[in-house]
């Protein structure tokens, strides 16, 4: 756990290594293991497992509960991943790139479950490019991690639409297309959290999903995930000594739930503080950049620049945690409508009645 | 303004024919689309359904918007018949496009209403003709040219009211139903009938040899499209979850589904108890329809041919996942630019064995517009019943055509959710012994539990075929092999739980049957008659009502020498579904098929099966 952070475990003294004995339990009495799932089953060292590892912790220190989320998912060795968190929560494997649909498909029937989707960048940009689109343009309330490596996987090692121009394969031919910056592309479609991280920088990660998983609209979370079998090679952009060398965090991430002791402040001037609806509160360290992520121009110019410059910037481009969610515009009674009653759900004979005079 | 009635006399006027046809004839509209003359047309068909007599309303139309040419055919028929004419008796010619072509069609003895300046008159010396100068007597309605394209609809409304003896309370009475909320609109519509009427009445003292005499055959009877059908079979259903994608002739059971809802589905606080969502495209949209059913809600999504297609993988996820939801597939002729807005029975095969892998799927057939009602409230419980995607097979035909019919019923029974577990049953249940794909209760349909339920034990992985009973994830051979078995076992579960077939027999024992599903089923009732009037062939009829086909079918074909199966596409979809499902019966099918995007026409179906069978 990050040590500059305040504890977010009510009843777990900071620093929590001084008592072993005992489990941390969150404020629902959880231990982490009980947001833990089924064993990986993917390669030794796989980027995708540490970030299954920080979605167990960021779920945790959040105090989620955890029956009601719902873990989603396409095809691809990130879709995979939804099983090895969580087993208290209902997954879906559902097809290729159509992660999305399903979800806002499952929110519409119980917008009570916070939705965690994981795709990859195979399953989002390319054939799953159009309903990644669309799930932002309606700001669908689903937690959206890209496991972005550049390479199927579980096909073998072919570019994804993410490889930059350029890219070299393990094999050595190079990538002749342009590769889409996910972030960008979130960006300009509305979406109202953007955030681009690296799976080995768990210190930002953990913050940063407690921060996505209390996002009401959809958090596009880009997260640089080397593949340790097809694309870890000393050509590679998508590697661990790549990322490694390479990231350029644009601030400390820091999240604060409203029931956390008070927060350890940043010193004034290099502190940004986003308050969440509910309640909770995002805090930035600035790293050399002035960045505000709510300022949307501020944050289309920080991408493009680190597109022109080849940057890997990370951190949380964008937020508006206030922008009205798809359930917003519904107008949805408070109880989940898979479960409303036949009372509400069939109109009466008069109802009927009134339909067939229509028709006389 | 001065009331319709009393600008006209009841008198019919001269005819010089010996032979009047009374209540048994065909008009046909011919217009140009975006004209507007859908309100013109369903005043013609009101006003003589509001007299009393059967009637109904075939819309033959262009995919565009304005200009091409569009056709309304009415039938009016004592005798209840509704299933389409191809030869008209009355043609109303505005659209000088296909002026000449139209006058063609009709019938010998026919009549011929046209606007003057086409001059079709001298054409042809075996139909009346009458020339109305629509254009001129559109200025006399009013001097606002933006109107009069709309407007000249209503002259010949008039014109062939006066023409036909229509009653004009009733026309009136349409008019008001169509208008209640535009009173200005009303009034000059109620003009322009009156001054087309006026206008036949002052030229035209030979009257044409067809008309309408008022009966009463129709007290009661409502006047809907299937589409409202189905939307409205999906709102009693407390269906609560609609995603879709714009197709036709498919979109107007969501519009009008969306209708229903704001409408109807409301708490009493206002809020509402559904959820509609118009996607991004058809993969999007049953997508979405998965994702509910799979969290507990009644979903639904309605398409048409190419719809289906692009669904197809989510389907075979949905068939293995073991997720409920209703597909309504409205048909349509051909992909792409083909002819979209033409009918055709054309997915059976895309429908009942839709997706990769094995997979079969339910499917009703509805042919009517009570049944386009029932069997979508029927398709909700079906689907929730078994666990699985159920079509619901409509056509266009059916879908977007007016049908006069009885008023629906109110479901006799309780919505019925089907087996879905309970946390306190649940709980019950020895530790450790529920499974998401255990067949406990030996018909193939196990127990789901659903997202949220705040229990330990309940919750799933779902994914496609490789799982285990309790949904982990397994590729061992044997499991594979019970678990298909399991989902056999379930269709022949389902094949109890779909409508049986309707057998109408014939007077007297016959080796001879029909079978016929949907919307042919007009063209074979009426066919019916005809064979046994011209020809003394009698024939047993059953409609099929739904797939898996039950034990009747087989038992149908065994009691018949040949059995000819009707159906509108050209491969005989039908009949490969029976060769495939009830092998024994296949040296029995003749296939009697038309494929030309026109609903079925009873004289063809009567002349084929008299060609076919030998005189008695």
């Amino acid at each position: 756990m990050s040590s500059t952070l305040p504890p977010s475990v009510p009843g777990a003294a900071p620093g929590g290594a001084s008592q072993p004995a005992k489990p941390q339990v969150n404020r629902l009495g959880l231990s982490q293991k009980d947001y833990g799932g089924v064993p990986s089953t993917l390669c030794n060292g796989c980027g995708h497992d540490t970030i299954t590892a920080a979605l167990i912790s960021a779920m945790w220190e959040d105090g989620m509960n955890p029956y009601k989320i719902a873990k989603m998912s396409g095809i691809g060795c990130s879709s995979k991943t939804t099983a090895y968190f969580n087993s208290k929560a209902w997954g879906f494997n559902a097809v290729h790139g159509r992660m999305p649909s399903v979800a806002t498909g499952a929110i519409l029937a119980n917008h009570t479950l916070n939705s965690v989707g994981v795709s990859g960048d195979g399953d989002t940009a390319s054939i799953g490019i159009g309903q990644f689109v669309h799930a932002i343009r309606r700001n669908v309330p689903l937690v959206y991690v890209v496991e972005n490596n550049g390479v199927y996987g579980l096909t073998k090692g072919q570019f994804s639409a993410t490889a930059e121009r350029g890219a070299k394969s393990r094999w050595g031919d190079e990538n002749q297309a342009e590769g889409i910056d996910l972030c960008g592309l979130a960006l300009e479609l509305g979406c109202t959290f953007v955030a681009r991280s690296f799976s080995a920088d768990r210190k930002q990660i953990v913050p940063l999903l407690r921060a996505a998983l209390r996002h009401r609209g959809t958090a596009v979370l880009d997260i640089i995930s080397p593949c340790v079998t097809f694309n870890n090679h000393e050509a590679s952009t998508k590697s661990y000594d790549w990322g490694r060398t390479h990231e350029k965090p644009i601030h400390e991430i820091g999240y604060v739930n409203a029931w956390d002791a008070p927060a350890v402040d940043y010193p004034e001037g290099e502190r940004i503080e986003v308050p969440m609806p509910d309640g909770g509160r995002i805090l930035l360290r600035k790293l050399g950049r002035d960045h505000d992520p709510r300022d949307r121009e501020s944050a289309a110019r920080l991408i493009a620049e680190a597109r022109a410059r080849r940057e890997f910037l990370t951190g949380i481009f964008y937020v508006d945690g206030d922008a009205p969610n798809l359930v917003d515009g519904l107008n949805l009674p408070a109880e989940p409508l898979a479960t409303l009653p036949e009372s509400l759900t069939r109109p009466g004979r008069d109802a009927l009645d009134a339909v067939m005079e229509s028709f006389r | 303004m001065t009331p319709l009635t009393a600008s006209t006399a009841a008198a019919p006027g001269a005819s010089k024919a010996s032979h009047v046809n009374v209540n048994d004839f065909t008009i046909l509209v011919a217009t140009a689309n975006g004209t507007g003359s859908q309100t013109a047309n369903s005043t013609l068909i009101r006003t003589i359904m509001g007299m009393g007599l059967p009637v109904s309303g075939k819309n033959i139309f262009p995919s565009n918007i304005q200009g091409l040419p569009t056709w309304y055919s009415i039938r009016v028929c004592e005798a209840g018949w509704s299933s389409f004419r191809r030869v008209p008796d009355v043609v109303i010619c505005m659209n000088p496009a296909t002026a000449l072509e139209d006058v063609r069609k009709v019938a010998p003895g026919g009549t011929v209403i046209f606007d003057a300046p086409l001059q079709l008159e001298k054409m042809r010396d075996d139909v009346r003709f009458y020339a109305v100068p629509f254009g001129k007597l559109v200025s006399q309605v009013t001097p606002n040219s933006k109107l009069w394209t709309l407007l000249k609809n209503m002259l010949y409304v008039g014109a062939a009211a006066e023409l036909l003896s229509l009653d004009f309370a009733e026309v009136e009475k349409a008019l008001r139903k169509a208008f209640a909320s535009k009173p200005k609109a009303l009034e000059s519509n109620l003009l322009a009938v009156r001054i087309g009427a006026d206008y036949a009445k002052a030229n035209f003292p030979e009257r044409p040899p067809f008309r309408v005499e008022a009966r009463n055959l129709t007290a009661g009877k409502i006047l809907i499209d299937g589409n409202s059908a189905t939307a409205l079979g999906a709102c009693m259903a407390g269906c609560t979850v609609l995603t879709w994608y714009p197709i036709t002739p498919s979109s107007s059971v969501a519009e009008s589904l969306q209708e229903y809802f704001a409408k109807h589905r409301r708490t009493p606080d206002g809020k509402h108890t559904y959820a509609v969502i118009q996607a991004e495209d058809e993969l999007a949209a049953v997508g979405m329809c998965i994702g509910a059913g799979w969290a507990g809600a009644r979903a639904m999504t309605a398409t048409s041919g190419p719809g289906v297609s692009l669904m197809s993988e989510f389907i075979g996820l949905a068939y293995y996942a073991e997720v409920p939801f209703v597909l309504v597939n409205v048909q349509r002729t051909g992909p792409s630019t083909g002819l979209p807005t033409r009918t055709m029975q054309g997915d059976l095969l895309a429908c009942a064995y839709n997706s990769h892998g094995d997979t079969k799927h339910p499917m009703l057939f509805p042919a009517t517009p009570e049944e386009a009602y029932r069997m979508t409230m029927d398709a909700f419980e079906l689907a929730e019943g078994a666990q699985t995607p159920v079509f619901v097979l409509s056509d266009l035909d059916l879908g977007m055509n007016n049908w006069m019919c009885d008023p629906f019923a109110y479901p006799e029974t309780p919505i019925a959710r089907g087996k879905v577990l309970s946390k306190e049953a649940f709980l019950k249940m020895p530790a450790g012994s529920w499974g998401r794909y255990a067949d406990v209760d030996g018909d193939g349909i196990p127990w789901r539990t659903l997202p949220g339920t705040e229990q330990d034990g309940m919750a799933y992985f779902t994914r496609g075929t490789g799982h285990d009973e309790k949904a982990r994830y397994t590729e061992d051979d044997a499991m594979y092999v019970k678990n298909m078995v399991r989902l056999s076992k379930k269709f022949e579960t389902i094949r109890k739980l779909v409508p049986a077939p309707l057998v109408s027999a014939a007077p007297k024992p016959s080796r001879t049957g029909v079978l016929a599903f949907g919307t042919t089923h007009y063209a074979v009732e009426e066919a019916r008659a005809l064979l046994r009037t011209d020809h003394g062939i009698e024939f047993d009829y059953m409609r099929l009502r739904a797939f898996p086909f039950t034990d009747d079918v087989k038992r149908f074909f065994d009691a018949h020498d040949h059995v000819y199966v009707v159906e509108q596409n050209r491969d005989a979809q039908m009949a490969a579904m029976l060769r495939i499902e009830i092998p024994e019966v296949a040296m029995k099918i003749r296939s009697l098929l038309r494929f030309d995007g026109l609903p079925m026409a009873a004289d063809e179906v009567a002349a084929e099966i008299a060609a076919k069978e030998p005189r008695r």
